[in-house]
């Protein structure tokens, strides 16, 4: 075990403050918010450091860390703007925004083709990245935590104290608004039915 | 008989929880009808894997050291005053 690389803090900022940096970066999307994760997860660490088992590797064991802190930081966040009335009307109306009063889609759904080719170029997952980015804050939470995370429905909804209809019904409307980005930026084609509704 | 707007509310919870019977011969029936549907399941099983992607791609470039990452070089120096700091008080 080595002792040296454990008992230097300086040396995990070096070696591995790059590579968390970037992993904040991808889950936040905001680079203060990337700092101070890093840094809270550095300081955990130091904390830590003798409960550190040396079973996996230290940027394993950091990025662990790291994973509770960006957890930490969205509750953080989503008490902030909890039960945000604006939030609600306007999400609901961008969902509405798909539908007909009858209840049938306003746009045709475009065939997006083939799915394993979309995954293996790069423009669909670019694209995908950028769409995330303009979702509504507390919908992009939500994506990350769920989707990219893949954490469990438990899981989000203890700590960001929602219950599960409600995450069911967040993301749903993340669903939607993201599909509707991905289209119009990746496929595009989408027909308007302008005899509907 | 199920709307479209119903059908996309199953198709999504479909990816959160188990439907019931009901739930589910109701999607599948407006599902055999309904081509636009059908294309909306495709898309969201699509954008499912798809973000798993970014996110197994995200710790894979953070285990590796192989990416060219911009670290600001001062956000690097205050982590590390504060780091010190820190080790100053232990």
């Amino acid at each position: 075990m080595n002792e040296t690389a454990l008992s230097s803090p300086d040396t995990w900022l070096d070696e591995h403050g790059a590579a968390l940096y970037k992993y904040a970066l991808t889950h936040t999307r905001d680079e203060h918010k990337a700092e101070e994760a890093v840094q809270e997860t550095l300081l955990a660490a130091l904390q830590a450091r003798d409960r550190y088992s040396g079973g996996a590797s230290v940027r394993t064991w950091l990025i662990g860390i790291l994973k509770h802190k960006i957890m930490d930081m969205f509750r953080h966040d989503a008490r902030e703007v909890t039960l945000d009335e604006p939030d609600e009307i306007a999400e609901e109306a961008a969902l509405e925004d798909n539908f007909a009063p009858d209840g049938h889609w306003s746009l045709r759904m475009a065939d997006w083709g083939d799915p394993v080719q979309a995954l293996e170029g790069s423009q669909f997952l670019a694209i995908l990245q950028r769409c995330l980015d303009a979702l509504p804050p507390r919908l992009a939470r939500l994506f990350m935590l769920r989707e990219v995370m893949e954490e469990s429905t438990e899981i989000i909804c203890k700590e960001l104290a929602i219950t599960p209809t409600n995450l069911w019904t967040m993301l749903h409307r993340g669903r939607l608004g993201l599909r509707q980005c991905l289209d119009r930026n990746w496929v595009g084609d989408s027909v308007q039915i302008a005899a509907r509704g | 008989m199920l709307t479209c707007k119903d059908a996309s509310h199953l198709i999504s919870e479909s990816q959160e929880r188990p439907l019931g019977i009901w739930e589910r011969w109701g999607l599948r029936l407006h599902l055999w009808m309904c081509v636009s549907c059908r294309r909306f399941e495709r898309q969201m099983v699509l954008m499912r894997q798809a973000l798993r992607m970014l996110g197994k791609r995200a710790e894979a470039d953070a285990l590796s050291d192989g990416n060219s990452v911009d670290f600001p070089s001062d956000a690097r120096e205050r982590i590390r005053k504060a780091l010190a700091e820190r080790g100053e008080h232990e």
